[in-house]
């Protein structure tokens, strides 16, 4: 092929990149490291009642060129000078597993690496962890909800174990099948921007048929009329905005103790439009602040609730021929397998950054860990750190 | 069908210079592991529709491969054979649809684990090739030229700046005759230096023919465009998955758009075609549509002269807008579009700099009819910046 390129070793660039991240933090949040904190012993050994954890998962995710290297700073200010001060930042989470989105962020709530068809509308074969945590806690159905993307999360909530599986999963809200339900037939012009989908490729169907009667128990549920939902969706800008608000409803409403929403607009990459892609990274950063004051103005929520924040991956590098830099992930080189992970909350340390490398499945035994369930089937483990 | 079963019979399918390549290496492919023959049996079902650089590079890998024992082309094809292929992918027909095939055991190594690993043993492999091979030699060094910004004001964006480490960055430029002078300069060297498809003009909007130089350009694509989307809208309502239909519009050949010619004129058809159906994003934005030719046309034809234009894209909308071009004139975004070519013109350096006499190689962005522009050469300060007055003539002269 005539390639002349110097050609760095995968190792070599994801120990860059945690040097990178863990440089640049202490450079601009004096944050610490936490080496000699890291192997303590567990402060959870006997969680306390009532807590409850929120998860942000990025699907698509941001680059270090675009967020945490000096040209990318000016893209997440909310992340920089309002969250990470009062945080513990993982700087190498790694995803060994198919870099999908839905296979990817459904191994993410499993804590295994699945490996059904990224396009299929399955199931994920291991079990959650809302079924964990309803079974094991014995929690009603109303206390553990995902808030995802229309195209093709549908079946994230509930395995197909057959120990854990039906009856035992979370309510899932899709926004935009809601909109799509909501809209009158002569809508539809006023929110073509909130029901756009055309992320992991343009080539992919946008599934927003949508179920008039799930619209009618989802706004009987959060208490909210299907003409105020329409109304204040027209003033949102993206298909992530949407989400939030309908996360903000629901944690108002219902305040359930486990909460996954999974934010996409940054997905836009895919299109090839590195303008959009930026708006879409500076949209999460936004929401993320967002999500978190939330979490500190809600009764139920404010000091008893752990933040995770992580891309589900992250997107190929410039230096990779094989890829076409920003725009997929699609070699599974290391800036695609690497990314990060932001953890607050009670009893986690604030402003430390920590170096080691991790494992994207290590999430759901942490979550486990922090609320008191057993996650008996998930192969990544808990973060010292944090439990 | 194992590989040692393979008869001439086997290439039926074929066109018929590949299917000659393929019977004239028939005891080589017997040897190949199913783990690698297919994807080498990709390359040889399109030999007919490659640029001639491709089929010297196809003739040479095959040079490569019957040059060695036994033995060495054992250890060299050891980790494609050791992959481990479900029976329901290897009994698929890798002969006839070595793409197809392609596609599921990619799908296939992800789900099993084993993607690194065969992503790995084909960086030793193409490096082991490529090292074998003489360098193909160029009559002249490589020249990019990336116009950026039409119609932008640029205000408060600062240009260039991924690229900046490596050269001058001109603030003080005289457009003069604007992108004419550009025009004129690159069809000045293609007279100078006339090869087939070596100099290359890559327009995001509309492109008149120009001597010399081989012309892609957006609008010259619209139709094929437009029955591309009516494709995929019909797949959207009837329900297909995106995997099925991304296989569909990748087995679309060019007569079934009504693109027709043969020659030279088959080949770059068939390349046109290949960028809206196998590039991402390339059917509803032009500033993709114009990076991603770029990117394949210096990884593909390696040119020796390459002239990207960006123009406006459309703004972003639903996806059944943007896929509706037939029906309704977009509404342009051009400083979004802007910060998508100041992209593209890094992408577009990066793949110049991945063949070839890089060393040699000259590179130019400019801020369309604005004085601001980035010049890369082997002579040139890295980092540096000038605010001097300077004709764009005179800085393209340099260059050429």
């Amino acid at each position: 092929m005539g390639n002349s390129g110097a050609v760095t070793s995968s190792r070599d660039l994801a120990q860059s990149i945690a040097w990178n991240r863990r440089n640049f933090l202490q450079l601009a949040i004096g944050a610490a490291s936490a080496a000699p904190y890291a192997l303590g012993q567990s402060k959870l050994m006997n969680p306390p009642a009532n807590r409850k954890a929120v998860v942000v998962t990025f699907g698509g995710g941001a680059r270090d060129d675009e967020t945490f290297m000096p040209d990318g700073q000016e893209n997440i200010p909310h992340l920089l000078n309002e969250l990470l001060p009062r945080a513990t930042f993982y700087s190498q989470v790694v995803n060994h597993g198919i870099l999908g989105h839905y296979v990817a962020t459904a191994s993410l709530a499993t804590g295994v690496y699945e490996t059904f068809n990224n396009f299929a509308d399955v199931s994920p074969e291991n079990p959650t962890v809302f079924e964990y945590f309803r079974k094991d806690l014995k929690r009603p159905v109303t206390d553990a909800w995902v808030i995802a993307p229309s195209n093709g999360f549908t079946r994230i909530g509930e395995s197909s174990h057959r120990a854990y599986g039906k009856g035992l999963g979370s309510g899932v809200i899709l926004p935009k099948r809601l909109l799509a339900a909501a809209l009158k037939a002569d809508d539809g012009n006023k929110y073509e921007h909130l029901l756009r989908d055309n992320y992991e490729s343009p080539l992919n169907a946008p599934e927003l048929a949508g179920n008039g009667e799930q619209l009618h128990q989802i706004a009987e549920l959060l208490k909210l009329s299907v003409t105020d939902f329409s109304a204040h969706a027209q003033s949102l800008a993206s298909p992530d905005e949407l989400s939030v608000y309908l996360a903000r409803q629901l944690m108002h409403r219902l305040a359930p103790s486990l909460v996954w929403i999974t934010l996409h607009d940054i997905d836009i990459a895919h299109s090839g439009a590195f303008s959009l892609y930026l708006e879409g990274i500076r949209r999460s950063d936004r929401l993320c602040a967002e999500i978190w004051r939330a979490i500190e103005s809600e009764p139920e929520y404010a000091g008893r609730t752990t933040l995770y924040i992580l891309p589900d991956f992250g997107r190929d590098s410039d230096a990779e021929a094989g890829g076409n830099g920003f725009q997929h992930h699609r070699t599974g080189d290391a800036l695609s397998r690497t990314t990060w992970m932001i953890a607050m909350g009670p009893g986690i340390r604030e402003n430390v950054v920590i170096d080691r490398p991790v494992d994207s499945m290590d999430l759901v035994p942490t979550i486990g860990a922090r609320l008191g369930f057993s996650t008996r089937f998930a192969q990544g483990k808990a973060l010292t750190e944090l439990v | 069908m194992t590989p040692g079963q393979l008869q001439p019979e086997s290439f039926q399918a074929y066109p018929p210079q590949a299917r000659q390549l393929a019977t004239r290496h028939l005891p080589l492919l017997r040897k190949l592991p199913v783990g690698f023959l297919p994807l080498l049996l990709r390359e040889v079902i399109a030999y007919d529709y490659k640029f001639p650089v491709e089929r010297k590079e196809l003739d040479q890998q095959f040079t490569y491969l019957e040059s060695m024992t036994a033995e060495q082309l054992q250890v060299i094809m050891r980790p494609f054979a050791q992959l481990h292929i479900a029976p329901e992918v290897e009994h698929l027909d890798w002969v006839s649809k070595p793409a197809d095939f392609s596609e599921q055991l990619s799908a296939h190594l992800w789900a099993t684990h084993q993607i690194d690993g065969f992503r790995a043993a084909a960086v030793v492999y193409v490096g082991k090739m490529n090292a074998s091979r003489p360098e193909n030699a160029v009559p002249a060094h490589r020249l990019g030229i990336v116009v950026i910004g039409q119609g932008a004001s640029g205000k408060d964006y600062p240009l260039f700046r991924k690229l900046r480490p490596h050269g001058v960055h001109y603030k003080a430029v005289a457009p003069s005759n604007g992108y004419a002078t550009v025009l004129q300069a690159v069809t000045a060297r293609a007279a100078k230096f006339p090869t087939p498809f070596a100099h290359w003009k890559i327009d995001g909007g509309a492109a008149e023919p120009s001597a010399g130089l081989t012309s892609v350009s957006y609008d010259s694509l619209k139709r094929v465009r437009i029955l591309l989307q009516a494709k995929i809208q019909k797949g959207y309502e009837s329900g297909t998955g995106s995997e099925a239909l991304r296989t569909a519009l990748a087995r679309t050949r060019p007569e079934d758009v009504g693109m027709n010619g043969s020659g030279d004129a088959a080949v770059l058809n068939y390349f046109q075609l290949s960028l809206l159906t196998e590039g991402s994003g390339t059917q509803i934005f032009s500033t993709t549509f114009v990076q991603w030719a770029a990117r394949e046309v210096w990884r593909r034809a390696q040119p020796i002269t390459l002239l990207a234009h960006f123009t406006p894209r459309q703004q972003q909308d639903s996806s059944q807008e943007l896929l509706s071009e037939a029906r309704r004139k977009p509404v342009l975004d051009p400083e979004g579009s802007l910060i998508d070519a100041d992209m593209g013109a890094y992408y577009t350096w990066i793949n110049q700099q991945r063949l070839t006499g890089a060393p040699d190689a000259r590179f130019l962005a400019w801020f369309e009819d604005h004085g601001e522009a980035l010049a890369i050469a082997p002579g040139l300060r890295r980092g540096a910046v000038s605010t001097d007055p300077v004709p764009l003539e005179k800085l393209l002269k340099e260059l050429v």
